[in-house]
């Protein structure tokens, strides 16, 4: 039997759903960690990202961030998170994932400030409003296309990431690839690719989910361009 | 009470422990020798391959499209996803390991590579053409070295992530450095060996980032004319 077909068997047997710890069971733990992880990279990203593009400062830090979170192996941070402070279980892999979602969330939001039009900005501070204000009703607004565009790549790594929780144990739909691969790879190999397929099937929708989500936050007026617009902030992240 | 105050003073799992360096060294540098050749080679692999499609690409306007969609797709897939489907083809060892890392550095390569071809002035490209260059000595003489910063960068970030991705081999058995980092994990979660892993690891991006950076500096001598970055 090769191993597409296996796959197929291994997917068609009801159990391999239902069971505990089988596919529905694991689909949970992977959503609800990842939506714990891009929470926490929103409440920590956002406000940060946002104050440096209104000041206008600290675009070297962003893209050092973004830099270093590069280099930083996912398994890494995943083995260290839970002998710290963080003790075993959720809430290491959540700060781990978490990690990795704040680089595209903070430079989005860093650059979709510091892009809104000058001269949008100069109209609002004669018409008198408070750099605070200015924040809240001008540069926010403007802003949203590139929270969105940050949003949807932070998010997308963060289930993507989630997949490897299963090296320490942290449940999520990777751990039927690594139950496959604890099998001889012969036996498991269906399991495996079943595996792979549920992940990436996944990481695939929640993409295509959030494009259309990010389409539909975007103004019209705002929508031409918006691709020059994420490329550029894309650009940033690269530190080019 | 003095004997525990000691005791409690010296844990016996600490984050970072020179004994456990020296006594270890031969398999650290096996972890990190085997790190680097995969790297090395999985980038290498990579650049022969998407130099060419970059160049198909931007020679070929239509194919630009597919192509980049099909990398941004490939590009969601998670990496032990990648892992699970080519594992059973490829079996277990570095063949898989390579495969996974040099397709994502590729598509990094590509994409860097499209943008900086395309950001060839069309004053210069008309200016060559006007001077008799074909098609091909327009490429390699006017158009790649034009485009050479953004190849570079491609190259840059395709081989930091190259660097910490290879680190997930371990879930068919070669991981580089991961290696020694799950392994501490497994090994009642001993701190000095995950940590020297996972510093050893930072320390080899840091070190081919640089490397490469100098290599582009070289290669690039008009670029530091115009900024002194």
């Amino acid at each position: 039997m090769s191993p597409i077909e296996a796959a197929v068997v291994w997917l068609n047997d009801p159990l391999n759903w239902t069971n505990p710890g089988g596919i529905l069971d694991r689909l949970g733990e992977h959503l609800s960690m990842s939506a714990a992880a891009v929470a926490l990279g929103c409440l920590v990203a956002w406000p940060i990202g946002l104050w440096l593009g209104h000041t206008g400062r600290g675009g070297g830090l962003v893209v050092l961030v973004a830099n270093l979170t590069l280099a930083v192996p996912t398994l890494a941070l995943l083995t260290i998170l839970p002998l710290t402070f963080l003790g075993f279980g959720r809430p290491a892999v959540v700060v781990a994932l978490a990690v990795f979602a704040v680089p595209p969330l903070l430079a989005n939001a860093y650059t979709g400030v510091r892009q809104a039009d000058p001269e949008a900005r100069d109209a609002a501070r004669g018409m008198g409003f408070s750099g605070w204000q200015l924040l809240r009703r001008v540069e926010l607004p403007l802003a949203v296309p590139y929270l969105a565009a940050g949003f949807r790549t932070g998010a997308v790594q963060v289930v993507a990431t989630a997949a490897l929780a299963s090296f320490v144990n942290g449940g999520g739909l990777g751990q039927i690839i690594r139950a496959g691969f604890g099998l001889d790879i012969a036996v498991g190999g269906g399991q495996i690719l079943a595996g792979g397929l549920l992940v990436a099937g996944l990481a695939v929708l929640v993409e295509l989910l959030l494009a259309l989500v990010e389409r539909l936050v975007t103004p019209r007026p705002l929508r031409t361009g918006r691709r020059r617009a994420s490329r550029r902030a894309a650009d940033a992240v690269a530190g080019a | 009470m003095s004997f525990r105050l000691s005791y409690r003073a010296d844990p016996g799992n600490p984050w970072f422990s020179w004994q456990y360096v020296r006594d270890n060294s031969d398999t650290i540098l096996a972890a990190l020798r085997d790190h680097t050749s995969l790297t090395a080679r999985a980038v290498l692999v990579a650049v022969l391959v998407a130099l060419p499609l970059a160049v198909a690409a931007y020679w070929f306007r239509p194919l630009a499209g597919p192509i980049l969609a099909v990398t941004g797709i490939l590009y969601t897939v998670p990496s032990l996803a990648l892992f699970a489907f080519l594992a059973p083809y490829l079996g277990i060892g570095a063949v898989t390991v390579l495969s996974v890392v040099a397709l994502y550095a590729l598509l990094v390569i590509v994409r860097n590579a499209l943008a900086g071809l395309t950001q060839v002035p069309p004053e210069v490209r008309e200016a060559a053409e006007g001077m008799g260059y074909g098609r091909w000595g327009r490429l390699f003489r006017i158009e790649l070295p034009l485009a050479l910063p953004g190849i570079l960068t491609g190259l840059r970030l395709a081989t930091v992530s190259t660097v910490a991705l290879v680190t997930v081999g371990v879930v068919v058995g070669r991981g580089g450095l991961g290696q020694l980092i799950f392994g501490g994990f497994q090994n009642n979660f001993y701190k000095a060996q995950i940590m020297t892993g996972t510093l050893l690891c930072v320390l080899l991006a840091l070190v081919l980032d640089l490397l490469l950076a100098g290599v582009g500096r070289l290669l690039t001598p008009w670029l530091r004319r115009r900024s002194p970055t």
